[in-house]
């Protein structure tokens, strides 16, 4: 065994006893779930953390996670409302829930008046738990993804949105995972949101930390679009420069319902975020739109994996990305159109703007088609802000680091602009504005 | 206004200009004329601050000003204006949002109250008239999808509105049908001032039918190689540039 090797088997023991240390908080759960927690244990232990021998982690190396020690974070009285009056978007009066390390904070929650057709909570008020058994870790496969039979094995509670079939939701609802972020911590922050038959509803997830530790977070959400069921989620991850943070967000897109799913990676020392859509009925529809910022020594991977098992699906995605620094960022679009998807539509595009000259990106598109009537594109872009551009902005006096923001905004415009949401197209304009990334102001392209 | 003496420039590893020398006074029209390939567009883009072009010898001064001292928005803030010949286009940055952003940078500098969306909008609805321009085009992205005449009327409309006190015009005309070419005249003649100058650089004579400069430069080879009043155009546009080319170089200012 090589070091690195036993190195790796030490970390997974070291969860397998976080495992074994939250054996008192299973023993009130429903046997169904201490049973699904009980095989993502033993699948985590089977798998271990991924390397970058595996295809899908090539370029994204976790070591400094897997060899971490993190301790799963107690939770309790570590963030306040100012904590998440920085994270959640100004101006919208619908439910909030807030977890704080993956557990349910009441007191900065608002689940007074909730709309009629709308349930939501966590998994631990109530008997929500009896219920959910047919969705809860039903979707997202804990026992092929190492870090989801992890969450899946320690989350301490889930944030649960239920939207009775043919409720139109007005108010967008919010889910706000903090972190604590003490040093050498680990959190499991879990949604599961299920959008009844014909229903309307849009979520904003948003994550981010209170203190800027070394901090682990480890994240799954699973969605449930029922048939025609018309479905906005909004994923904005903003923890701190020194966090890891890698999650999974599960969709499952029913007959004739539309998801679309737009995802913001602006935070973290690593940042790995899987979008996973299955188009699993006839004529199910899909956006996936994602904008990565990454500055200093931060890595960024997007993973994004539409399934177009039916007929008459559309998928369409873009990501964009702007680097600086010495930020490295990766991107893997995987389409699969399965020998059923006939008249599939699929689009992806992936474009990258790299702000400095030790950026990198790698990006890769992974067609999988088995099926011959369909239509797919894709395409990826690598460029530099363009210096004749610059130039003219600069020769009708506006000053170089304002052109450079102009362009960078105007760059990521392009997939914000996508975001119906108006507070989300707003605050990410704001926030890339104000942190454009390293080296962006005194190196000049001119 | 501008004073350049023996400019030398270089670009991709070429000498491009090889001694200009030219000096414009205040309120006065210049044309520079040339063949193409001759370094007019050089010429313009090193009097502008692009960083395609090294320097090699020479100076330039501005306003008593060192102009090749200075970062190209500070040479804008100076008032000093460029058209371009190639108009580039910005997709996402709105038309409207790019020329406040321009106006009121250079209203900072000159210690005025930057304009708010109200008091902007009522200055470029007035400059629009003037160039016959479809109000449109101010939502729209900066030249993206914009005709060749619709750019080059953008140029003469954004110099309206940020009032240069030295406007360059690179080739403003080429490519315009003759009705544009009247309205893009029309729009810089109506911004000619005593206190105003203007460096028309074109390869043809037209255009100075109806800009009429009050002195003419031969640009050949990188260099100017003769001056003359608004009747050297007409010469040069009977007998063609060769009759230059072979003729004997004249320096300086008419
Ligand atoms: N950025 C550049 N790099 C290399 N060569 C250039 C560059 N810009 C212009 N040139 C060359 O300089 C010469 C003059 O070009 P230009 O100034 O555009 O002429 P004009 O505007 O008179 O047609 C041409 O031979 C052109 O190829
Ligand atoms: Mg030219």
């Amino acid at each position: 065994m090589t070091s690195n090797a036993s190195a790796a088997a030490s970390s997974v023991s070291h969860f397998e006893a976080s495992y074994a240390a939250a054996a008192v908080q299973r023993a009130s759960e429903p046997a169904w779930l201490r049973g699904v927690r009980a095989r993502a244990a033993s699948a985590f232990s089977r798998l271990g953390f991924p390397t970058t021998r595996d295809e899908d982690w090539r370029f994204t190396n976790i070591v400094p996670i897997a060899e971490g020690r993190f301790v799963p974070a107690e939770g309790g009285e570590a963030a306040a409302a100012e904590d998440c009056d920085r994270y959640l978007l100004p101006g919208l009066q619908g439910p909030v829930i807030v977890l704080v390390d993956g557990r349910f904070a009441p007191a900065l929650s608002r689940l007074d008046g909730m709309p009629a057709g709308v349930e939501a909570g966590t998994l631990l008020e109530g008997d929500r738990a009896h219920r959910l058994q047919r969705h809860l870790t039903a979707h997202a496969p804990f026992d092929q993804r190492s870090f989801t039979s992890l969450n899946t094995a320690l989350f301490p509670d889930a944030a649960i949105v239920e939207i009775a079939p043919g409720t139109i939701v007005e108010e967008p609802i919010q889910l706000l995972f903090l972190s604590s972020g003490r040093e050498g911590t680990a959190s499991f922050p879990r949604a599961l949101v299920l959008a009844g038959e014909a229903s309307q509803v849009r979520l904003v997830e948003s994550y981010g930390s209170v203190g800027d530790g070394r901090a682990f977070t480890n994240a799954v959400t699973e969605l449930v679009a029922g048939p025609g069921a018309v479905v906005e989620l909004y994923r904005l991850q903003r923890e701190s420069a020194r966090a890891y943070h890698i999650g999974l967000t599960q969709i499952q897109v029913g007959r004739s319902a539309n998801v679309s799913s737009h995802n913001a990676a602006l935070g973290g020392l690593i940042a790995r975020h899987d979008a996973v859509v299955v188009l699993a009925d006839e004529g199910a529809e899909s956006a996936l739109n994602g904008v990565y910022l990454a500055d200093g020594q931060a890595l960024v991977d997007n993973h994004t994996e539409v399934d177009h098992a039916m007929p008459h699906g559309t998928s369409h995605e873009l990501y964009k990305g702007i680097l600086g620094g010495r930020a490295r960022a990766v991107f893997n679009g995987r389409i699969r159109v399965r020998p059923d998807a006939q008249k599939t539509d699929a689009k992806q595009t992936n474009k990258t703007l790299l702000l400095s000259n030790e950026a990198q990106i790698n990006t890769k598109p992974q067609l999988e088609i088995f099926a011959n009537d369909v239509k797919c594109t894709h395409g990826a872009t690598v460029g530099q802000i363009s210096s004749d551009a610059l130039f003219y902005l600069r020769a009708r006096g506006i000053g170089l680091a304002e052109a450079r923001r102009m362009l960078v905004r105007a760059f990521a415009g392009e997939v914000i602009g996508r975001m119906k949401l108006e507070p989300v197209r707003d605050l990410l304009d704001r926030l890339i504005a104000e942190r454009l990334p390293d080296g962006a102001e005194e190196e000049s392209l001119a | 206004m501008l004073e350049i003496r023996k400019l030398h420039a270089r670009a991709g590893g070429n000498e491009i200009l090889k001694g200009v020398d030219l000096a414009v006074g205040t309120g006065e029209v210049h044309a520079i004329m040339g063949p193409n390939g001759s370094g007019k567009s050089t010429l313009a883009g090193v009097l502008a601050g692009r960083g395609d072009y090294e320097v090699t010898e020479g100076s330039v001064t501005y306003q008593g000003l060192d102009l090749l001292g200075l970062d190209p928005e500070e040479r804008a803030r100076e008032g000093l204006f460029l058209a371009f010949q190639y108009p580039v286009e910005i997709p996402g940055v709105n038309n409207a949002y790019f020329l406040k952003a321009a106006l009121n940078a250079l209203r900072k500098h000159r210690g005025e109250p930057e304009l708010d969306t109200m008091d902007f909008m009522a200055l470029v609805r007035d400059r629009m008239k003037v160039l016959d321009i479809d109000p449109s085009l101010l939502n729209r992205p900066v030249n993206e999808g914009f005709s060749g005449g619709e750019k080059k009327r953008n140029e003469i409309f954004q110099m309206a509105v940020l009032e240069p006190k030295l406007a360059i015009l690179d080739e403003t005309d080429s490519g315009l049908d003759i009705d544009a070419l009247k309205i893009v005249a029309h729009g810089v003649n109506s911004l000619r001032r005593p206190d105003r100058s203007i460096i028309v650089v074109t390869h043809y004579q037209r255009l100075l039918n109806y800009i009429v400069p009050d002195f003419v430069h031969v640009l050949s080879d990188g260099r100017i190689v003769r001056s003359g009043g608004k009747e050297l155009a007409l010469e040069l546009e009977e007998r063609g540039y060769g009759w230059i080319e072979d003729g004997e170089p004249v320096g300086g200012r008419a």
